[in-house]
């Protein structure tokens, strides 16, 4: 007998004990798709049950109440039935039933097949491209439903679909391209690229980050399936203003619910955000020294923790009132209307922010490495984030200048709006003025940067026009917006996406795209994007209101033409993914710094290691001191050789 | 140097030029028909010219500095260690708020003008409602009508409210737009300024017809406006 206290390890703990793979046990009861298929309908049956029992138990008639047993069986227990069944919550039930936790396990982490994509994988890397190829996805179905309604609208009257359906896509194009492209595909660029930036070997919590990405899919699923509820999908804009909200079929509870697990996912991932930026900056690495994406998502997390739930708590009170009989938006009740489009834009305010800021730190990122030289006015770029942090809380209400809101509200909100032009303005000339002099290298990722800065002028001074209360009561509903809001989320958000998928693609994959294939989705994308959107201001001032299947024929020809453009936009797309898949396959080898880029995933192998430093760098200098002799942002490989020549250096 | 001033100034022209003309030669704005909208048309050229001098400033720097400093792919130097220029960096907070705080001040100043309501206003009561809209005037007669019609050089005071959902009354023409909204009443004023016929369009999302629920307004004399007013109470 020996009286030393054994380590735990697995042997002593049967639960532990991993039937073969490939077993009938394993595939059915081990965490993984099946498991989440059949928990997830183990979910929806429970939730079912419980509805009928409860209403049967009230006497309500009848039993069955198709609206509610979806609310509560498909969008609530099915979705939880399914991230517990592919292992979501294993180590925190282990953790919370008191059986024992591998703390040290990093069975989830990595990927060496395809087949680790599909799980529930901790590692940040991973994660990142989990959600990039989600929200590719994504983009690919609401672009297609864009195609669809451009279809529809090449010219006046109805031809293909009905009016419901018509308000249907147009809602959903909407939702999937906020809430599970460029919302999600920032905090997929950021998943993969911060904590490297910040010389960290994970996110602060790996477990959480494996659970925000999937309620992503939770919520895109939901969005998609609200064409397959009775009465067809949600028709009341993404926007989804109560009272017409309220009178909309079944789908619109698809949207309700949808927004509440897209936004858990982006309140989780903002946390982790935070905490890791925060906490798991490398030695050295002091706030002045980040590089602006980590600045950018410094702020955006500020910006997404703060005002999602607002959003979550508009659309929950849009379900109460629908399906609980509440007051809150019906006028009838005591209800207020107006309430809900100020809560909903006390969030898609400063969303229009969340989607915005995460692209500008890309943008600084590639602009200053391919320009080789550093970012014009590093500190005034952090703290103009600042600026647009704190100013976009203060502006919501432009968005209901034509609303009937209290008038004392308009100047000020006039106001705020336009003093946003002064800390975006200083980020433009910031990066204009990193061009200058520079030596630049006209890559794909770079062409996409200066596409961004030129299509976001424009649509930050359309920005202007609507700020400008007499302009936008004038302007507001109509295809003046739809122009600008597309210049400033897809000339502008998508433009940096596309630049930091670019970017980052050989850190990711380890191989490198076609430039050429780069270059012809670049400029095919620029002048079908400003074929598309650009006439869109005529026709809106003109007069075509949004949101319409039927127009005056006077603007047949332009939409005729709008579409056409709209076409061949979604036609360069195919490029792009062309590019992506088989560079992902067989593209020539990457370096691992084929940019020169001074921050530090670029010096690290591509793709990194698994836990991305073998040793931890020690953060030395500022992250873009290109043409500073002897300069460097961090010191990576302190082994004796490297540290000899070092001494030599300064010797 | 003094000769890369030149030609980026050159560049810049170049464009500013075009964009101008592009602001210039599209008739971006449908013809002005009441006080309101030109009033709302001076601001709107404030804002494009702006808008052009900024555009043409950033695009210039754009285009010159990629056409100068480009370079092929195998160059490995570095560019100059430019770091920051407190002077530009104070001109370019400065400037454009000088601009915005102009902008603000003129919007704030037609807004009231707009806003202004003057005792002998026409009353209009405006009820949207899935999918029509319904006029009255309260003061002239117990009637309703379908078609808005409005006396010129008279300013028309609206009343607006909706029945059912939240819609929005808009008058391409007249540049003035206002929801109308279940529960509350709003008001916008419109003096129209020609006669005529002009589509009076519900410009927010509100149902399955919201794209067919349009409407006409026909301005006339004021002779006019009282022989229909009698026809209708008749």
């Amino acid at each position: 007998m020996t009286a030393t206290h054994p380590e735990p390890n697995v042997r002593e703990y049967p639960e532990h004990f991993e039937p073969p793979r490939g077993s009938a046990h394993r595939t059915l009861l081990g965490a993984g798709l099946v498991r989440g298929a059949w928990m997830a309908l183990a979910g929806f049956g429970l939730g079912a049950l419980l509805v009928m029992a409860l209403r049967a138990w009230w006497g309500w008639d009848p039993v069955w109440d198709t609206e509610i047993i979806l609310v509560v069986g498909a969008m609530v227990l099915a979705p939880i039935g399914f991230l517990a069944g592919i292992g979501a919550f294993d180590y925190w039930l282990h953790y919370i039933s008191g059986r024992p936790t591998r703390p040290e396990d990093h069975s989830g982490h990595g990927a060496t097949s395809w087949h680790d994509y599909f799980r529930v994988n901790t590692d940040h890397k991973v994660i990142g491209i989990q959600y990039l190829v989600t929200t590719f996805v994504f983009f690919t179905i609401g672009g297609l439903m864009a195609m669809f309604f451009r279809a529809e609208l090449a010219e006046p009257g109805l031809q293909f679909v009905d009016s419901q359906t018509y308000n249907g896509l147009v809602s959903v194009h909407a939702t999937l391209m906020i809430f599970l492209f460029i919302i999600p595909a920032f905090a997929g660029l950021a998943n993969f690229a911060v904590p490297l930036m910040l010389g960290a070997p994970d996110m602060a919590f790996p477990r959480l980050n494996a659970l925000s990405f999937w309620l992503l899919p939770i919520a895109g699923i939901m969005f998609v399936a609200s064409f397959l509820a009775p009465g067809g999908a949600f028709g009341a804009g993404w926007t989804g203003y109560a009272p017409l909200a309220e009178g909309q079929p079944m789908g619109q509870t698809f949207f309700n619910m949808g927004v509440q697990w897209a936004g858990a996912s982006s309140i989780m991932t903002a946390l982790n955000f935070l905490v890791t930026i925060i906490t798991m900056r490398a030695p050295g690495m002091t706030f002045w020294r980040m590089p602006l994406l980590v600045w950018a998502n410094f702020t955006t997390s500020l910006l997404v923790v703060l005002a999602t739930p607002f959003i979550a708590g508009s659309q929950f009170f849009v379900m109460f009132d629908r399906i609980m009989h509440t007051d809150f938006f019906t006028p009838e009740g005591g209800g207020y209307v107006l309430g809900y489009q100020h809560i909903f834009w006390f969030y898609s305010h400063p969303a229009v922010y969340i989607m915005m800021l995460p692209g500008f730190g890309i943008v600084s990122e590639v602009i200053s490495s391919m320009s080789r030289k550093p970012i014009f006015g590093y500190r005034l770029m952090a703290l103009s984030l600042l600026g647009i942090l704190v100013l976009g809380f203060s502006v919501w209400a432009h968005h209901m200048f034509v609303a009937g809101m209290a008038d004392w509200l308009r100047v000020p909100m006039m106001i705020t709006t336009l003093l946003i032009a002064i800390p975006t303005g200083i980020k433009v000339f910031s990066w204009v003025a990193t061009l200058w002099r520079g030596r630049i290298h006209l890559t794909t990722p770079m062409l996409f940067a200066l596409g961004f800065v030129t299509m976001f002028v424009i649509g930050g001074l359309s920005g202007i026009y609507l700020g400008s209360v007499p302009i936008d009561i004038a302007a507001s509903d109509t295809y003046f917006i739809v122009a600008h809001i597309h210049y400033v989320l897809f000339g502008g958000s998508v433009f940096t996406i596309y630049a930091g998928v670019y970017y980052w693609f050989p850190k990711m994959t380890g191989r490198m795209y076609s430039e050429t294939l780069g270059k012809w989705h670049f400029w095919l994308t620029f002048v079908s994007f400003n074929a598309t959107f650009f006439p869109m201001h005529y026709v809106g001032l003109r007069g075509m209101p949004r949101r319409v299947f039927d127009y005056d024929s006077a603007f047949g020809n332009l939409n005729l033409f709008i579409s056409i453009a709209s076409f061949v936009l979604g036609a360069s797309f195919i490029l792009f993914v062309y590019n992506m898949v088989t560079s992902w396959q067989r593209g020539p080898i990457a370096e691992s710094n084929p940019w020169h880029a001074r921050t530090l995933e670029w010096q690290v192998t591509s793709p990194p290691p698994i836990f991305n430093f073998d040793e931890i760098p020690q953060v030395v200098g500022g992250p873009y001191e290109y043409g500073v002799p002897g300069a460097r942002h961090a010191v990576l490989t302190p082994s004796k050789e490297k540290a000899e020549e070092k001494e030599e250096v300064h010797a | 140097m003094r000769k890369g001033i030149v030609q980026l100034v050159a560049i810049g022209v170049v464009i500013g030029v075009i964009t101008a003309l592009v602001a210039v030669l599209f008739q971006w704005l449908p013809a002005s028909a009441s006080e309101e909208f030109d009033r709302i048309q001076a601001i709107y050229w404030f804002a494009t010219w702006m808008s052009v001098v900024i555009f043409s400033i950033v695009a210039a720097v754009v285009v010159y500095s990629v056409w100068k400093w480009r370079v092929p792919p195998d160059d490995d130097a570095e560019g100059p260690p430019i770091h920051g220029h407190t002077g530009l960096e104070i001109a370019w907070t400065a400037v454009p708020a000088i601009l915005v705080i102009a902008l603000g001040i003129v919007s704030a100043v037609v807004m009231s003008e707009n806003g202004q309501a003057r005792d002998d206003a026409l009353q209009v009561r405006a009820t949207g409602q899935q999918f029509a809209w319904k006029f009255e005037y309260p003061e002239l007669g117990e009637f309703s009508t379908g078609e808005l019609v409005l006396p010129v050089d008279q300013q028309a005071r609206f009343t607006m409210e909706a029945v059912d959902v939240i819609h929005s009354f808009w008058v391409p023409n007249f540049g003035q737009k206002m929801d109308a909204v279940p529960g509350i009443e709003t008001t916008i004023n419109v003096t129209p300024t020609e006669t005529g016929e002009f589509a009076v369009v519900c410009a927010e999302l509100c149902g399955l017809g919201h794209a067919t629920m349009r409407a006409k307004a026909r301005v006339v004399t004021q002779a006019e406006f009282d022989a229909w007013i009698e026809e209708q109470d008749a």
